[in-house]
C-alpha cells in the first residue's frame, strides 16, 4: 500500500501542471501582502472589529504580520484552494479513465478500493501540502512586511507570539480538513466520467453554487447544510475561550461530506464496468 | 509455482467461462451465453470481426467489466470476485496501450509495477528491464512515452504485461495499428512467451496472424462463440472441391455424379472462382479477365462444374472427365482457405 502510495503521490507532485498550481497559490499570499503593505503605510493604525471576518483579520494586519496569513487563507478559501484540490481531486480518476491507464491499473491488479483509498489520500495530501503552503508564505512574507509579536485575538486578548502561531498551525489544519472534504466530493464526481476537464469544472460549479446560494439571506435555513458554510470558521480559533460548538460543526460538517462523497465513491467505482 | 497453484481446482484449462454473457444498459446484447475453454500451455487465438464482443469478452475475464448472466474464470479463480488474487498472474494488454504520456517507459512501468502488492520492490528494477529488454525497449527506457512510435508503445504495453513471470497473457489485438515489421516482432515475441510455457490468448481480427501462431480457435459472431477447438478441428470442417471450367457443364456433371461424389453443382459464368485457386490448369486467370485479353478466347459460353472431392484422386476425375469427352478448360482441386472458413462461420461483412 505505501509503495503504491508514494508512487501515486511522486506522479501529482512531478506533474508541471500541479506545481504551477502550487506555485501560483504560493504567489497569492505575497502579492496581497505587498498590497495591503503599500495601501497602509502607515503600521500603528488599524482599530477594533470591522463588518466580516475578513475585515477584522485586515484591521488586527497592521499591527502584526501574523493576520497575514489568516487573509490569505480566508481571501484563497474563496477560490484559489478550492480550485486546487479540484483539479487533483477531479482528474485522479476520470484521468485515468481518459489516458486508458485505469483499465491497466486494475489488471495488475490495484484493487478497486484500494486505488480509490490511494486516491483519495494522494488528493487529501495535496491539498494539505497546498494550505500550508499559502500559510507558510503568508507567514513569512507578514514577519518580512509588517511588524511582528503578541498575537492580538478576535476577541481582543492578547496572547504570546508561539500560542498565536499555534492557532495558526490549528488553523491551516482546519482548513486543511475542508479541503479534504471537498477532495472526497471531487473523487466521486470524478469516478462518474472520464474527462478530467468535465470533473473538474463539475466541482467548480458545486464550490461556487454553494458560496451563492450560502450567500442569500432567504436561504439561510440551508446554510449550515453546504459544504462551503463552515469553510472561514477557522476564525473560532481566534478567540478567547475557543468557540468550539462552531469549529466542531464545522469539522462534522467536513466528515460528514466527506463520508457520503467517499462512500458513494466506492460504491460507484466497485461496480462500475470500466470501458474506457 | 505454474502448474501446482492452478492445478488443484481446474487441471487443463486457463481460461473457462460458462454462459459467459454481457447485456448493455441500452439493451444491446454483447456477448450472448459464450463457452471458453482455453486449455493450459494452449496459444489460443480469439477471433472475430470488430464488433462481435472480444473486446467485451475480455474485459469481463479481466474483471473491468461486470457480467450479466454466468461466469467466468482464470487459471480456476472465479472472476471478477477472485481478481486481486489471480490477476497478479496473468499479464494483459487490453484494447491498445495506455500510458502516461508525459512519463518515460521506464517510469510507466515502475508505476505499475508500484500498484502491484505482492511485486517485490526489491527487485523491480532488474524486473522492468528484462521487460523492457525483452520487447526491445531497453535503450528507449528513458524516452518520454509521447516520443514513442506506434509499435513501441505496443511493445511497452506487452512488456507490462511481462513484468513478472505470468502463467497467461491475454493480448487484445496486439498487432492493431501496426507495420508489417511491428507485427512480426510481435509474433514473434508472442511465440517465445508461449515456448516459456505461459498460456496467450490472443484476440485477433488477422486470421494470418491466428493462422501463424495459434494451436486453438475460438471464432466469435454477434457475440456468440461460433467454433472453438484446435485448428486442424477448424479445417476439417471445410471439405475441398474439385471444380472444372468447361463449354459442356452438363457432361461435365454426369462425369463427375458417376464418379459419386457429393454436392454436384452448376455455376454459370467463370467467375473469380478457378482464379486463386491452388491450380491444376493456367489459363483460368485469362478467362477470368473481364475485357478478353487478345488471343484468349471469351469466357462466355463456359460455365463450371464442382463438387466435394471427397476421397476421389483428383487425376482420376480428370482423365474421367476427358475420357468422357468434356472439354476441360479449367481444373481445380480447391480447400477452403482459412478466410473462406471464417468467412462461412462470421458472415459477410467479415473485416480483414
Amino acid at each position: 500500500m505505501y509503495r503504491f502510495f508514494a508512487s501515486e503521490l511522486r506522479l501529482v507532485f512531478g506533474r508541471r501542471r500541479n506545481l504551477l498550481l502550487l506555485a501560483v497559490t504560493a504567489v497569492f499570499p505575497l502579492v496581497i501582502g505587498i498590497a495591503l503593505r503599500l495601501a497602509a503605510p502607515h503600521p500603528q493604525g488599524g482599530g477594533g472589529g470591522g463588518g466580516g471576518t475578513g475585515a477584522a483579520f485586515f484591521d488586527q494586519l497592521a499591527g502584526n504580520g501574523v493576520f497575514l496569513t489568516f487573509i490569505a487563507l480566508s481571501s484563497l478559501l474563496i477560490l484559489v484552494l478550492p480550485v486546487v484540490v479540484a483539479v487533483v481531486a477531479g482528474d485522479s480518476v476520470a484521468g485515468e479513465a481518459g489516458y486508458g491507464t485505469l483499465r491497466y491499473l486494475l489488471a495488475v491488479p490495484a484493487g478497486r478500493t484500494r486505488l480509490l483509498a490511494v486516491k483519495f489520500g494522494v488528493i487529501v495530501t495535496f491539498g494539505l501540502c497546498a494550505t500550508f503552503i499559502v500559510s507558510a508564505v503568508a507567514l513569512v512574507a507578514g514577519a518580512a512586511l509588517f511588524p511582528v509579536g503578541p498575537v492580538t485575538l478576535l476577541s481582543g486578548t492578547t496572547v504570546s507570539l508561539p500560542d498565536g502561531l499555534l492557532r495558526l498551525l490549528f488553523v491551516t489544519l482546519y482548513v486543511a480538513a475542508a479541503m479534504a472534504a471537498l477532495g472526497a466530493i471531487g473523487l466521486a464526481v470524478s469516478t462518474m466520467t472520464e474527462h478530467a476537464i468535465g470533473a473538474i469544472a463539475t466541482v467548480m460549479i458545486l464550490v461556487v453554487a454553494s458560496e451563492v446560494v450560502d450567500n442569500v439571506p432567504q436561504l439561510a435555513a440551508a446554510g449550515p447544510y453546504l459544504p462551503t458554510h463552515w469553510w472561514l470558521s477557522f476564525d473560532s480559533l481566534l478567540r478567547v475561550p475557543v468557540d468550539t460548538s462552531t469549529l466542531l460543526r464545522g469539522l462534522l460538517s467536513f466528515t460528514a461530506y466527506a463520508l457520503l462523497f467517499g462512500s458513494f465513491a466506492w460504491a460507484r467505482f466497485t461496480s462500475a464496468d470500466v470501458t474506457s | 509455482m505454474t502448474t501446482t497453484s492452478t492445478g488443484e481446482l481446474t487441471p487443463l484449462t486457463a481460461i473457462s467461462t460458462s454462459g459467459l454473457t454481457k447485456r448493455f444498459r441500452g439493451g444491446q446484447l454483447a456477448v450472448d451465453h459464450v463457452d471458453l475453454a482455453v486449455p493450459d500451455g494452449s496459444v489460443y487465438g480469439f477471433l472475430g470481426p470488430n464488433g462481435s464482443g472480444k473486446t467485451t469478452t475480455i474485459r469481463m475475464l479481466l474483471g473491468l467489466a461486470f457480467p450479466t448472466g454466468g461466469s467466468a474464470a482464470l487459471l480456476g479463480v472465479g472472476m471478477p470476485d477472485g481478481a486481486t488474487q489471480v490477476l497478479h498472474r496473468v499479464g494483459s494488454l487490453v484494447e491498445g496501450p495506455a500510458f502516461y504520456p508525459f512519463l518515460t517507459g521506464l517510469d510507466n512501468l515502475a508505476r505499475y509495477d508500484a500498484a502491484d502488492r505482492t511485486a517485490d520492490p526489491k527487485t523491480a528494477r532488474t524486473r522492468i528491464d528484462t521487460a523492457l529488454d525483452r520487447v526491445g525497449l531497453l535503450s528507449a527506457a528513458k524516452k518520454r512515452y509521447r516520443h514513442y512510435s506506434l509499435g513501441m508503445k505496443q511493445r511497452l504495453a506487452i512488456a507490462s504485461g511481462l513484468l513478472r513471470p505470468r502463467e497467461l497473457i491475454i493480448l487484445d489485438e496486439p498487432t492493431n495499428g501496426l507495420d508489417p515489421q511491428g507485427t512480426r516482432e510481435v509474433r514473434a515475441l508472442i511465440r517465445q512467451i508461449a515456448a516459456d510455457g505461459t498460456t496467450v490468448f490472443v484476440s485477433s481480427h488477422l486470421l494470418a496472424e491466428v493462422e501463424q501462431i495459434c494451436t486453438h480457435v475460438g471464432v466469435m459472431r454477434s457475440g456468440r462463440l461460433v467454433f472453438q477447438g484446435s485448428l486442424p478441428e477448424l479445417r476439417r470442417t471445410g471439405a475441398a472441391r474439385v471444380t472444372v471450367q468447361t463449354a459442356d457443364p452438363e457432361a461435365a456433371v454426369k462425369v463427375l455424379t458417376a464418379l459419386g461424389l457429393a454436392d454436384v453443382r452448376t455455376s454459370p459464368a467463370s467467375d473469380a472462382a478457378l482464379a486463386p485457386a491452388d491450380a491444376a490448369l493456367a489459363p483460368a486467370d485469362a478467362a477470368s479477365a473481364p475485357a478478353g485479353a487478345p488471343g484468349s478466347g471469351p469466357a462466355q459460353g463456359f460455365a463450371e462444374a464442382s463438387a466435394v472431392l471427397g476421397d476421389a484422386a483428383p487425376e482420376r476425375i480428370c482423365a474421367e472427365l476427358v475420357q468422357a469427352g468434356v472439354g476441360v478448360r479449367g481444373f481445380a482441386v480447391t480447400s477452403p482457405s482459412l478466410e473462406d472458413l471464417f468467412v462461412g462461420l462470421t458472415g459477410e461483412g467479415f473485416d480483414v
